[in-house]
Formats: structure tokens, C-alpha cells, sequence
């Protein structure tokens, strides 16, 4: 009979959902009870409505419980473990048991997160066990050329999943065809859109994995030096990159002539962002590698040509990076086997905003949002109506609900007005106001534009100017026109990624939603009753028990009534600041 | 523009006078003759300081040359640094694109209102500085916010309220 293994996940939400409570739990159990009980730590299998998750692995099956706080460690140590009888209740996956969410795992292929909460992401030989370094292996082993191994990653189809979209193989053969003493890879883990967190899953969980692929690219281009820009926001990622890499260089599988390749030597070093989302650019993060302010330069020449210390470079993704192992080891067939024609492979998205399922899903290109939505994310939150999808963060844009049979692949995401981007899907509800998420995503372009060209620094900050005074109630005729306008100039001479794409958001909501931009400017109405400045507040007299919170809390002193009796709001002192609305216990407060 | 983000020093941080800067000898140590040394050396600045103090350009000066506009270039730029001290407890609430649709604005108003700060300020004792930041990557549990190490999910505007009254209560003890 094997040890029963008891696997807890402490990736970065789970830690923030308690996990680590749930970890020093079952330590702690374990010592005084002296059980029999090999405890393990893995990260984020990716269902983070669940969190904290505990895997429970012994003779009979494989059983992941979910929302593991104290109280169900003591009942699942009572009675799995001692008495071998499993709970059905918290079981959220298992062959034995059915769980009503089996289906957020139905339709998923892992190939980027394959490892992700399968492996003790700070062990080496977790990752070996599981196929880790067999990519870079084969290649020694079977004297595959560098030519060869591009053309594999060609033949794979994969394209960059930091968001652009270009052909990865391509962009190998640039920095390979550029001659120079030096040449460097960068993995870009600066994962800054809002609403994204894939990058950071994978770092976490399978470090290992991110740096055999930068280590297959080195070898590719002809690099002997690696760079992984994290952003410092993941100390836990930047943490367990540090161990991987120490392991690595302990084992050899870093240094001179690694895996036994004559004359390919690698190392990599890790260098932490400082807070600054322009820095996702490849030219502005290569400015900041250099210790210089991360502003984008003009392109042409690009990186690989004239990149980091103006040597050839090539920037690619984290989650580009962790599927190269994989294509070599299994060959580029496999891989282009999921997908459609022109988007080959999987794509990690991270589901988040109104929706029941909230977490990371891998699905292969080509599946439609839909399905995303209600297959895999169980729905839309409290059975409340679909509304729109903001795809691919501040550079995206707004699908709405009657698009939403458009398939996720490149060209038909594009085709909407919206990008892919790194793949956050953040889902909205009819309560979610359009023209405030268009405003939202404004506020954080305009905040993070490094201010090098006029239109993106001057217009970005003009557009969040007409979007909150129509958020506001001041709306004027002529306002839309004037945010199309603006939009298309900044798109149009701005250098780089953030100014061009900045004005997506409010553009595809214009496009999908202009009524709503004008039920705000022309009514002064929120349709989504969200946006504060436009909302009349009524308290519900049968429901007010006179507590005196929300009076106590108005600022303009516009709530007045005695104690125990129903207060009453005059609307002339009103300012919609909605203080009562938070401060009432008894949902009393009425918006419309 | 992110220049904007610069507040302005409050009066007791001028004169708050002298720090320790032999403190700073191992890191210079360690990064004098590195290429692209500068951000690594203003952040192992700031980690031993909590901040980054006038003296201390010209001490990075001084020792690896680095000129002292491009350092406050590169200081301004980057939303990681800070020019004055901070409070004990760093209030971080994520302002990302999830937490935005449920509703963190009105659990970081209550905050401050609670505090009686703006965004970005220190409280009278020095025990809170609350920062609105970008997205801290815990999405599925917004709305989030991160005090110190610790992040807490899922809040209601009372419970993010409770919170810091229980950090505030046992420090006072």
C-alpha cells in the first residue's frame, strides 16, 4: 500500500484564498496524529472558483476537494483519511464521484498548463518526471539543427500568445539570420493587462517549463544568454523562478555545453520590473532590461536585428515559451492538430468579471466564447443576463452578447474590433455599465502612457475627460463624434502597441452599444443603473428599520428621520454619492 | 502620463533629515560595474529604506557615476518607486478590470473615507498608505486587496473596513 498523498495548491490565489491555513492545517494534524501522509505542495490547477484546493491521491482514486478552509480539513482528515470514507459533498473532481463541475474540465486540452497543479512546481524532479527537459534532450539526442528545430516550430503553427499574433517560427528566423558575437532571449512575464493572469499561473507553476523553452530558443538562435522580465507585482513567481534556475545550474542544465550540445552555452537571469504596463512592449521593456525609462523606440530596427545592447533578440511570451517543450518533444503534428487553419494550438484564457466558473481555461483556438462562457464558466453570475465580453484587456475591445458564437482564433477576433490579446475575458452582466468599463480602461491607458507621443499622452487624457463628464451626467451632444475622432488620430500616430490599441475599448463599445452612450448623454440615464452621478436613491420605506447608518454616513446631511422610523432622502440635497446605498444592512436603499 | 504619479514631499519628510547610508555600501558592492545596474540598484534602495532619499542618488552617484536626471528619470517613471516614506502597512487596492466590474470603488472610498486620506496618502500615525494599483492578479477573487504580503478576496466595503480596524487595534496594543 503507497503513502496517501495529500496535495494542497499554493499558487497566489489559492495562498490569498486561504490556502496556506489549509496547508499548515493538515501539517499540523498530521504531527500530532502521526499519520502516515505525504503532504505536497502544487499551484493553480486553474479552478479558482474553488480555492482552496486540496488533492487527495491513494490506493482507490484520485479526489480533489474544494474549498478545503480548517473546519473541512479536520472532517476530510476524520473521515477520507481515517476512515476511507470520501465526503461527495466537497469533491469537485474525481473518477468515482460525479461533480457538477465536471464540465468546467470537459473541453479543456493542457498543453500550457499541463503542469500546473499536477507538479511540486519547486521540484526538478517533478518537472522531469512529467516529460520536463525531454524537449531540449531530443534535440541533443537526435542532433536536431537549429534550422531544423525552427522549422518544427514553424510547422507547429504557433503564433506569439503575448498577443500579437506573429507566427513565433518567424520570428526565430529573423534573430537566427542576423549575425553577431551576442545575441539574447527575453521572456516577456510582464504580464500587465488587467484581468490576466495566465502568465503568472504558469511561473508559478511550472517554472521549469518556461525556462526549457527559452533554453530550445537559445539554442535556435544562436543565444547564449537568457533574460525573463517579471513584473515585481509576482514575488511568488519571481521566487520560484530563482529556485528553478539555481536547480537547473546545480544540475548542469544550465552553463557551458548544456545537455551535452558541444559549444551551446545558456544561462538565464531574472530582472524585476519596476511598475509600468508600457513595459509589455518589446522595445520598452528591452529599454528598461537596460536600466533606462521603459519608453518604445520607432520600428524598424526590430529586436532581431537590434534588440537588447543592440545585439539580435527575440522577445516571446511566457505562454509562448512553455508550449515549445512540449511541440518539440511531441513533435509540431501534435500540435497543429487543435486549432483552426490559421490559429493553431490551445489558448489559455483567464475567466473573470459576472461569471460562475471564474479561473483559467485552456481550449483549442477555434471554440466559440459561448461555449467558453456557458460550458466551461458555468454561466453567467446570479442567472443574470449575458451582456458583452471585454477580450485581450485595455488593448481589446467589447464582444457583444450577439457575437458571441465568434470563434476565439486570431482573424475572427480581430474581425470584431477586439484583439485576443494575452486573453483575459471578463465577462459582463446587464448590470455592468459599457460606457463605464470604456471609461475604466481609458483612466488605465492614460495613466500608464509613457507620454513620448503627443496623441497617445494628450488624447488618451481628452477621451477619459468626454468619457467622465458622460459618465457623469454632463454629457453634450457631438461627444461621441468627438471620442471617434480622437480614437482614430491616436490610433494613427502613436508609435507603439499601447497608443495604437488604447482607443479599442471605446470604439467597440460605440460600435455595440451606442445607444447606451446616448441614453447617458441625451436622457442622463444609466441603462445598467451603475454609473453613480445618474441614479435617483428612494429608501424602501418597508424595509428601512430607522438603524440611522445611512443617515449618519450622508455627507450633505440629505437623509433625515428618527430613530426606528423610516428615514426618507430629499432628493435636492442628494449628491448620488451612494454612501447610503453601502451603509444599509437591510437593502433599503432603492437605485434607479 | 506616469510622471504624475509624484506627490508632493510633506514638509516633516524634508526635514526628516539624515539616513544611515553605509547601509547601501553591500549593494553597490554589488551592482557597480554591472551593465543596466540602475533599476536594480534604486530598488535594493528602496528595500532598504523603504523609500528612495535625496541623499542616496548621490551616493549611487557617487559610487557608479550613473547620472543623477536619469536616475530621477527612471525614479518618476516607474510606479514601483517612491520619493517619501511610506506608512507601516501599504494598503494596495486592485483597481483591474475584474475587480472594476465588482464594484472595488466603493470599497476603496470606504477606506479612505474610514482613514480619512485620498489616494496615494499616509495617515496622520504613519500606519497606512493606501495606493490604488493595477491589476494584482488574483482575479477571480475580486474584488482584492493586498495589505503587506497578505491578500484578501472577495470583500464587501464593512469587511475591507473590519480589516484594517483589526491591523490598526493590534498595533495600538
Amino acid at each position: 500500500m503507497g503513502k496517501t498523498q495529500v496535495i494542497v495548491g499554493l499558487g497566489s490565489c489559492g495562498i490569498a484564498a486561504g490556502a496556506s491555513k489549509t496547508y499548515n492545517e493538515f501539517e499540523r494534524i498530521i504531527n500530532t496524529d502521526k499519520l502516515e501522509i505525504n503532504l505536497r505542495k502544487t499551484s493553480c490547477i486553474g479552478m479558482c472558483f474553488r480555492e482552496p484546493l486540496v488533492e487527495i491521491i491513494d490506493d482507490t482514486g484520485k479526489y480533489l476537494y474544494g474549498e478545503v478552509d480548517q473546519a473541512r480539513v479536520d472532517e476530510i482528515i476524520d473521515k477520507h483519511i481515517k476512515k476511507f470514507t470520501p465526503i461527495p459533498d466537497y469533491i469537485v473532481q474525481s473518477d468515482k464521484y460525479p461533480s457538477k463541475d465536471q464540465e468546467f474540465f470537459d473541453g479543456q486540452v493542457k498543453i500550457s498548463l499541463r503542469n500546473c497543479g499536477h507538479i511540486d512546481p519547486e521540484s526538478l524532479e517533478d518537472y522531469e518526471a512529467r516529460d520536463g527537459y525531454k524537449g531540449i534532450r531530443k534535440i541533443a539526442n537526435e542532433n536536431i539543427s537549429p534550422e531544423q528545430v525552427i522549422q518544427h516550430v514553424l510547422d507547429s503553427g504557433i503564433r506569439g500568445r503575448g498577443g500579437g499574433g506573429f507566427p513565433t517560427g518567424m520570428k526565430w528566423k529573423f534573430a537566427r539570420n542576423n549575425q553577431s558575437e551576442r545575441k539574447y532571449v527575453i521572456c516577456n512575464a510582464d504580464e500587465g493587462d488587467p484581468g490576466a493572469f495566465m502568465d503568472r499561473s504558469i511561473l508559478e507553476g511550472d517554472p521549469h517549463g518556461v525556462l526549457e523553452g527559452m533554453m530550445i530558443c537559445g539554442y535556435a538562435i544562436g543565444a547564449s544568454e537568457g533574460y525573463i522580465y517579471c513584473r515585481a507585482e509576482y514575488p511568488l513567481a519571481i521566487k520560484r523562478l530563482n529556485m528553478a534556475i539555481e536547480q537547473a545550474r546545480v544540475k548542469g542544465y544550465l552553463g557551458k555545453d548544456i545537455f551535452g550540445i558541444p559549444g551551446f552555452d545558456f544561462d538565464i537571469i531574472i530582472k524585476e520590473g519596476a511598475g509600468a504596463f508600457v513595459c509589455g512592449e518589446e522595445t520598452a521593456l528591452i529599454a528598461s532590461i537596460e536600466g533606462a525609462r521603459g519608453m518604445p523606440r520607432r520600428r524598424p530596427p526590430f529586436p532581431a536585428e537590434a534588440g537588447l545592447w543592440k545585439n539580435p533578440t527575440n522577445i516571446n511570451n511566457v505562454e509562448t515559451f512553455i508550449n515549445i517543450p512540449w511541440i518539440i518533444h511531441q513533435g509540431p503534428e501534435a500540435y497543429a492538430q487543435y486549432g483552426t487553419e490559421k490559429s493553431k494550438g490551445t489558448k489559455v484564457f483567464a475567466l473573470t468579471g459576472k461569471i460562475n466558473h471564474g479561473g483559467l481555461v485552456e481550449v483549442p483556438m477555434g471554440i466559440s466564447i459561448k461555449d467558453v462562457i456557458y460550458k466551461l464558466g458555468g454561466g453567467i453570475t446570479d442567472n443574470k443576463k449575458f451582456k458583452a465580453v471585454q477580450l485581450g484587456g485595455p488593448s481589446g475591445g467589447c464582444i457583444p452578447e450577439h457575437l458571441s458564437h465568434t470563434p476565439v482564433d486570431y482573424d475572427s477576433v480581430n474581425a470584431t474590433g477586439a484583439i485576443m490579446g494575452s486573453g483575459g475575458m471578463v465577462v459582463m452582466d446587464e448590470t455592468t455599465c459599457v460606457v463605464d468599463i470604456a471609461r475604466f480602461f481609458l483612466d488605465f491607458t492614460q495613466k500608464e502612457s509613457c507620454g513620448k507621443c503627443t496623441f497617445c499622452r494628450v488624447g488618451t487624457k481628452r477621451m477619459l475627460e468626454v468619457l467622465t463628464r458622460i459618465t457623469e451626467g454632463e454629457g453634450q451632444e457631438g461627444d461621441i463624434e468627438m471620442l471617434e475622432e480622437l480614437a482614430e488620430t491616436i490610433k494613427d500616430s502613436s508609435l507603439c502597441g499601447l497608443g495604437q490599441t488604447a482607443p479599442n475599448p471605446v470604439l467597440t463599445t460605440i460600435k455595440y452599444f451606442r445607444d447606451e452612450y446616448e441614453a447617458h448623454i441625451r436622457d442622463k440615464k444609466c441603462p445598467a443603473i451603475s454609473c453613480k452621478k445618474l441614479l435617483t436613491y428612494t429608501i424602501i420605506e418597508e424595509k428601512c428599520t430607522g438603524c440611522m447608518a445611512c443617515l449618519k454616513g450622508c455627507p450633505t446631511d440629505a437623509i433625515v428621520g428618527e430613530k426606528k422610523q423610516a428615514h426618507n432622502i430629499l432628493q435636492e440635497k442628494c449628491i448620488q454619492c451612494g454612501v447610503c446605498f453601502t451603509r444599509c444592512k437591510f437593502e433599503a436603499i432603492h437605485m434607479e | 502620463m506616469r510622471i504624475q504619479r509624484l506627490k508632493p514631499a510633506r514638509k516633516e519628510e524634508l526635514l526628516l533629515g539624515e539616513v544611515d547610508l553605509t547601509l547601501m555600501e553591500p549593494l553597490l558592492e554589488k551592482y557597480k560595474d554591472r551593465k543596466g545596474n540602475m533599476i536594480p540598484l534604486l530598488q535594493g534602495t528602496q528595500e532598504i529604506y523603504g523609500y528612495l532619499p535625496k541623499a542616496a542618488f548621490a551616493k549611487i552617484h557617487q559610487a557608479t557615476g550613473l547620472e543623477l536626471n536619469e536616475m530621477y528619470g527612471v525614479a518618476t517613471f516607474y510606479a514601483q518607486f517612491r520619493l517619501v516614506p511610506a506608512g507601516k502597512h501599504i494598503v494596495k487596492m486592485c483597481h483591474g478590470t475584474a475587480c472594476h466590474v465588482q464594484n472595488v470603488t466603493a470599497i476603496t472610498d470606504e477606506i479612505l473615507d474610514n482613514l480619512q486620506i485620498k489616494d496615494g496618502e499616509t495617515t496622520e500615525d504613519g500606519l497606512f498608505t493606501v495606493e490604488t494599483v493595477a491589476c494584482l492578479g488574483c482575479c477571480s477573487l475580486a474584488p482584492v486587496m493586498m495589505i503587506g504580503d497578505e491578500t484578501y478576496g472577495k470583500l464587501s466595503p464593512r469587511q475591507a473596513v473590519k480589516i484594517i480596524r483589526e491591523i490598526r487595534r493590534s498595533e495600538n496594543n
